[in-house]
């Protein structure tokens, strides 16, 4: 089997001899036998360390869950400081948790049932690949979007009965947060974990309005009377 | 200079830091990944603590099946310490935001696992661990906890056994650096890796932080103690929870027998299938009964995993199994306040430590317990010694880590690939340092890890770039698996006796008298040096 990688310097077509795989085992195949330069991240092989996540043919996949077929091209996640081939500095992105502050601000004593843990189930899934990061089509534009993974998180301590302090939550993401994203949907499609980021920005536009906020780009369309 | 630096960012060290935070420290966590890649997140069952929410339980059960499980080679006092302390610590991590289930009548929900005489696992479907780290780093992120990412654990820096710090690789720098610190808490995880393709451990859980103990002139123990989990899936060696059998899913061989009662402890249930393997069965496991969406709801992890990893759908497939290298019992030893034998100024905890709790076989549903458990002691205790008069290390082990480091470099020849070698090992230690031993194996393969480790200055690295490199990473990580290899197989060689996840053929009994002890490991120099320490009643 044929497979192109996207490298620092140029893509290199390697030869796997392999009929049926997955990706990370391939990558350690040419790590091991064909070129120890070779460099990616990766971990658990589960699919649950968020560590091995890449590009195929242009879509974010974790490369220990991904079968790899003929003439696939391999390349690095977007939006984040390629260290070298397959390996992206995450601890940029990463920040975006801090800036949005996805914790619980002020813990309340709360009786909790199950649908309330079932709200939030899919969001408390999130492994952290970056994968909707690197999918979401506006941090081409908006470098300062807090992106996909973390509004997500915001939202599920937001939903959460043992949060006292909704509102700060929904301050903080105003400015390149909810009202930024264009709801492509782009984040929903690939992540591995099945979360749905754009409803759950839906979710957190939702809440700004009960808070008073609404979409800017609304009040930016004046059509000569004073915007919405 | 810094109070506290914490090696390992996984559940053990988060906990750790937010602990020592809390008291007021000044701390660094530094991790050779990013934390939430941690082993920590593969734990997917459950978390104990006697609740008694769904059948009725007590502190003394859940000690008494711990110490069952441990085959009595633990510190009482300890297993006690954490028991008693499970319930404070589900508050706590219930009150940081874990999204735990929840039973009808609004409690925190508990599933069975092997060997509890209750239902005793608080669980969040089956991404437990997942769920609990990811909070516990959103909360780091919250108390301003300083995280430094891709940095490898080279060397303790130590002089007249107090130690001072580490030094480190700066992964992405390409350098080695060094880091003092008043305090130090290794929370670096097990050594899992040594079964490398046989484990359902991540590639990472290669004993860092053992080795550096043992190279420091620490002790360490019990690292004959390796657990293996009765379900991993065959082809690819990954977990399937024990909470598959908690839920009701059975054992059986290829004429579709059931053959083991399931929920017996782990040691048990692997033998069993490793003897039917033996007599030629293949073995898998039986959910179809539980029905596709029950199976959805319980372990959405499991059903995915097994239609990518065997390509089988588990409510309508049986699923091929076998058991793997799971949880290493052994490590770092330690005393009751977790500080390291033989060293000042150095815990250790989690997966990485022998805090005797877990004795010859670990219990489900306790390692997660004892990483937030004790990790939280481990950052009360290390801020509480901060009192004590601290001084600066010299320059000395940064130059020679320096100088080892531009060896692999300048000097090592590349002649021999040591990632095949590091693949034959871990298909022999799987083999022979397994699920049933014996002493003429444990010392064919002794001796071929003898030659191996006296080979290593033909291996090296071909990848000569200095930042990121992958390959130095890796080589280092195989160098710290020959040296605490070395100590599984003596220590499994010398142990002539079965008690637990270790069983010899020839001496199918516990032998109290001579094996009731402890098994510690430590260099003198240069000279690798063993003892038992008796059990204290």
């Amino acid at each position: 089997m044929q497979i192109d990688i996207k490298r620092t310097n140029e893509t290199i077509n390697y030869n796997i001899p392999f009929k049926s795989t997955t990706l990370l085992q391939a990558l350690y195949h040419i790590k091991s036998h064909i070129d120890n330069t070779l460099t990616f991240s990766s971990n658990c092989r589960s699919g649950i360390c968020g560590t091995c996540a890449v590009r195929v043919n242009g879509k974010e996949v974790l490369a220990c869950a991904t079968m790899i077929k003929d003439n696939d091209l391999v390349e690095p996640l977007r939006y984040h400081e390629i260290e070298r081939d397959l390996k992206v500095n995450k601890e940029k992105v990463r920040d975006t948790l801090k800036q949005s502050m996805a914790w619980l601000h002020q813990a309340q004593k709360s009786e909790i049932e199950s649908k309330d843990v079932a709200l939030t189930e899919k969001q408390s899934d999130c492994i952290l690949c970056d994968s909707c990061y690197s999918a979401c089509p506006v941090l081409e534009v908006n470098p300062n979007f807090i992106g996909p993974f973390a509004l997500t998180r915001v939202y599920r301590y937001t939903a959460d009965p043992r949060e006292a302090d909704i509102k700060t939550s929904i301050d903080t993401i105003q400015q390149n947060g909810v009202w930024d994203c264009t709801l492509c949907g782009e984040c929903t499609t690939v992540c591995p974990q099945g979360i749905d980021p754009k409803m759950d920005i839906t979710m957190l536009r939702g809440t700004s309005t009960q808070f008073g906020y609404s979409d800017p780009n609304f009040q930016a369309m004046d059509f000569g009377f004073g915007g919405f | 200079m810094l109070d506290i630096l914490i090696i390992g960012s996984g559940g053990a060290g988060l906990s750790s830091a937010l602990s020592a935070k809390q008291h007021g420290a000044t701390i660094k966590v530094v991790g050779k990944s990013y934390p939430t890649a941690s082993q920590t997140s593969m734990a997917q069952g459950g978390i104990n603590a006697s609740l008694g929410n769904i059948t009725p339980d007590s502190t003394t059960s859940h000690i008494e099946d711990t110490i069952k499980s441990a085959h009595g080679i633990c510190n009482k006092k300890m297993v006690e310490w954490m028991c008693e302390d499970a319930p404070m610590t589900i508050e706590w991590l219930n009150n940081l935001g874990v999204p735990f289930d929840r039973t009808k009548d609004k409690k925190i929900a508990q599933r069975e696992l092997g060997g509890a005489s209750s239902r005793r696992a608080c669980y969040a479907q089956d991404y437990t661990g997942l769920k609990i780290l990811h909070t516990l780093y959103d909360n780091a992120l919250k108390e301003n906890i300083e995280m430094i990412e891709e940095h490898l654990l080279l060397n303790l820096i130590v002089e007249e056994s107090v130690v001072k710090g580490a030094t480190f690789w700066d992964i992405r720098g390409g350098k080695v650096i060094s880091i003092e610190a008043k305090i130090t808490i290794l929370a670096t995880g097990g050594y899992g890796s040594i079964y490398k393709n046989f484990t359902t451990n991540s590639d990472g859980a290669t004993g860092d932080g053992v080795a550096s103990v043992l190279r420091a002139g620490g002790t360490i123990s019990n690292m004959e103690f390796i657990q293996f989990h009765p379900t991993a899936l065959k082809s690819s060696s990954i977990l399937i929870s024990e909470s598959a059998r908690g839920e009701g899913g059975y054992l059986v061989n290829s004429r579709g027998e059931r053959f083991v009662d399931e929920l017996l402890p782990r040691d048990i249930v692997a033998r069993s299938i490793s003897s039917q393997i033996d007599k030629g069965e293949d073995i898998f496991l039986d959910v179809r009964h539980l029905g596709e969406e029950r199976l959805l709801k319980l372990m959405p992890q499991e059903v995915h995993l097994c239609k990518l990893h065997e390509n089988i759908d588990p409510a309508k497939e049986l699923i091929p199994i076998k058991p793997v290298a799971h949880y290493t019992m052994g490590g770092v030893d330690v005393n009751t306040k977790l500080e390291v034998t033989g060293l000042k100024n150095c815990y250790a905890v989690g997966e990485c430590s022998n805090a005797r709790i877990h004795g010859a076989n670990r219990l489900g549903g306790n390692s997660l317990l004892e990483i937030v458990s004790l990790g939280r002691l481990a950052g009360e205790n290390a801020t509480k010694s901060l009192k004590n008069e601290f001084s600066y290390p010299s320059n000395s082990q940064i130059e020679k880590d320096r100088e080892y480091i531009d060896g692999l470099f300048e000097e090592y020849p590349w002649e021999l690939n040591f990632y095949d070698i590091q693949n034959e090992l871990g298909e022999k230690f799987y083999n022979y340092v397994g699920i049933v031993r014996d002493n003429n194996q444990l010392n064919n393969i002794l001796n071929e890890l003898r030659v191996i480790k006296a080979s290593v200055d033909d291996m090296g690295i071909g990848d000569k770039s200095r930042e990121n490199n992958t390959n130095l990473v890796e080589f280092v990580e195989f160098v710290n698996m020959l040296e605490i290899g070395e100590v599984v197989i003596d220590s499994a060689i010398v142990r002539d006796e079965s008690r637990g996840a270790h069983f010899k053929k020839a001496f199918p009994k516990e032998e109290d008298r001579f094996f009731k002890a402890h098994s510690l490991y430590w260099l003198e120099d240069g000279a690798l040096l063993s003892k038992f320490e008796k059990v204290v009643e």
